[in-house]
């Protein structure tokens, strides 16, 4: 046998100039992100605060709690377009029983079990569409978009078209609260705002950590370990990459489409649990806007549509972009229109970059 | 070599798709140590008595023994389990990942994280891999570089190297020179003869008949659906071979 093995031949990144091309490709959602930062903080009075940059992460929990389900039917050469009213769905749902248990049980087992039931309904509607996609064959885009407004028709029936308010003496300390408070006399504070102060003191104090940020975190890890460490993760991939070698392979393909689906609209059941504790209601509609932007944040984020591309950090990425870009328009006084202009722009530049990375490398 | 005791015994294999029958009482052996060249026209039914094998099609009837024993095999992976490796033409590969998790894909090794974890074991799979690509002769430079990335001889010898590491008692390749460079499918057919020497007998299909005649021990021409000649591959030539398959010589097992 030749000593040579089979060799290979010369890629393209091994020159200077691909090298910088491909750095500046992987990057680019980063960089681009950057100087989003910058171009606001230089021109936006107010946008580079702690606080302001808080309640852009406190305000982009529900999208990013969506992306991240969505990342993983995204890699796996599928589509979710349920989640948004499956999102709605849950927090009706969550809110329903939230209320009536809250007069019979303590108000803690009536939260627990109102969100148990959401997400229930949540998975329900994710096992559902896994079925439909993996077993009958049917594709994700037609099956999810059944799911979409069957979905969409329960949350409005079950809620009778109106949001239902939850009844709950300060549920919405759950929603909007901070793990940490900051008082520059009273001192540091754990969940809640030191006692004694008075109202002009209580200005004064700073939260640390609103709790839709810490979920987003704690989220964030979870996926991401579960994405890049685990055999679910690793699967997740090779079903996107070649559903068929997978097969072949040994891995139970179709059982593992179903859990995606699932974990997909449970995340966006998360989402809607997190409306509820933040706005104290449930509404059917929750979620309308919030699938395409989802899915933009995914794709900004550098996942193909095509499946087995795609990261994590990306999905994150891509939500800080368009959280940036609104919070940022928003304190410029640009008429809120505007935005979805931008984030349009963005998208389609975030797909060509992609592209003319693929030229390159592949 | 027929004291041995065949690795592969297929016998009176049969299979149709509605009134076409694919394969017609087809029977064939393969001893330790040769390489089987399996070659007929298109549509000759060399793939369905493969897939047949490999557990991807049921068959009608007749019966296969794996070293004297008979098996039935419902999925793939059953086959697989049992040593029998194949290699489509489609190489059944994850293009957006590296070698080292092609190789490993569906069999991963696990480790334990924070004692409660289970994590799969990347570096395990990173040494593991070289070390069957090295015995193998086969050189890839960036083992954490996506398959897509690689030339087309190069993922050949991935999907060779992942059936090596599990452990093949028999290799089924399907057209594995298809597609590549002049180069490159020789190297593929020295792999072949190092499967060979390691002990593990090839079945080889191809429309090349250079590359049957550069590996073969013996040959089995198939064709509409029938075993019409087994040849040993030193006593014929391709002129035989050709005529066997397209019918212009009758073949003495009809």
């Amino acid at each position: 046998m030749e000593a040579s093995g089979v060799s290979a031949s010369p890629a393209p990144s091994r020159s200077a100039r691909g090298r910088a091309v491909r750095t500046i490709g992987q990057a680019w959602a980063w960089l681009f992100l950057l100087m989003l930062l910058v171009f606001f903080s230089l021109t936006g009075e107010g946008f580079f605060s702690p606080f302001n940059l808080q309640s852009i992460l406190a305000n982009s929990a529900i999208i990013l709690i969506m992306a991240l389900g969505q990342t993983f039917v995204i890699l796996s050469a599928g589509i979710d377009l349920s989640t948004g009213y499956v999102m709605g769905m849950a927090s009706v749902v969550g809110a329903i029983v939230m209320s009536s248990l809250a007069q019979t049980l303590p108000v803690p087992a009536a939260i627990f079990i109102g969100m148990a039931a959401g997400l229930a309904s949540g998975m329900t509607a994710g096992l559902v569409n896994g079925l439909i996609i993996a077993r009958l064959n049917v594709p994700p885009f037609i099956a999810t978009l059944g799911m979409f407004s069957i979905a969409r028709g329960i949350g409005f029936v079950l809620s009778g078209g109106m949001p239902r308010p939850i009844f709950i003496k300060n549920l919405g300390q759950l929603g909007n609260g901070s793990l940490l408070y900051v008082h520059p006399e009273a001192g540091v504070s754990f969940l809640s705002r030191p006692p004694g102060l008075e109202a002009a003191q209580l200005r004064q104090v700073v939260g640390i950590l609103p709790h839709p940020v810490t979920l987003s975190i704690i989220l964030v890890i979870a996926c991401y370990w579960v994405l890049s460490r685990t055999k679910f993760g690793l699967y997740t991939y090779a079903v996107g990459g070649n559903a068929e070698a997978s097969s072949r392979a040994g891995i139970p393909v179709q059982r593992h489409i179903i859990k995606i689906y699932m974990l997909s609209v449970g995340m966006a059941a998360i989402a809607g649990l997190l409306y509820n504790v933040r706005f104290t209601n449930g509404a059917a509609n929750a979620g309308e806007a919030l699938l395409i932007t989802s899915i933009a944040a995914v794709v900004i984020g550098g996942a193909s549509l095509f499946g087995g591309e795609g990261t994590i950090i990306g999905t994150v990425i891509g939500t800080l972009i368009i959280a940036v870009i609104t919070n940022g328009f928003v304190i410029l006084g640009v008429n809120a229109f505007w935005q979805f202009i931008a984030i349009g722009v963005v998208i389609i530049l975030a797909v060509l970059m992609d592209q003319a990375k693929a030229r390159l490398f592949d | 070599m027929t004291e041995q005791q065949p690795l592969l015994k297929v016998v009176d294999l049969y299979k149709h798709f509605g009134g076409l029958v694919a394969v017609d009482d087809v029977s064939i052996e393969v001893y330790p140590g040769e390489v089987v060249g399996l070659v007929g026209d298109n549509g000759a039914g060399k793939s369905t008595l493969i897939k047949m094998v490999s557990g991807v099609y049921h068959r009608d009837s007749g019966q296969i023994f794996l070293e004297g024993e008979e098996v039935h095999f419902d999925t793939p992976m059953e086959a697989r389990d049992r040593g029998i490796e194949t290699i489509y033409q489609d190489l059944a590969l994850c293009e957006n990942l590296d070698a080292t998790v092609n190789i490993f894909l569906g069999r991963e090794p696990m480790r334990q994280q924070l004692g409660f974890l289970n994590v799969v074991d990347r570096d395990h799979m990173f040494t593991e891999s070289e070390t069957v690509l090295n015995q193998l002769d086969i050189e890839i430079p960036n083992l954490r570089r996506p398959m897509r990335q690689m030339s087309g001889g190069q993922r050949q010898a991935v999907a060779i190297a992942r059936a090596v590491y599990w452990d093949a008692r028999l290799m089924i390749m399907d057209e594995p020179t298809a597609a590549l460079a002049v180069a490159e499918q020789r190297k593929v057919l020295a792999l072949c003869r190092t499967l060979r020497e390691r002990g593990v007998p090839v079945i080889i299909i191809s429309h090349n008949l250079q590359d049957i005649f550069a590996v073969a021990d013996r040959i089995v021409v198939l064709r509409r659906a029938r075993k019409v000649a087994e040849l040993v591959a030193k006593e014929t030539d391709t002129d035989e071979v050709v005529a066997l398959m397209t019918g212009s010589k009758p073949g003495d097992l009809l």
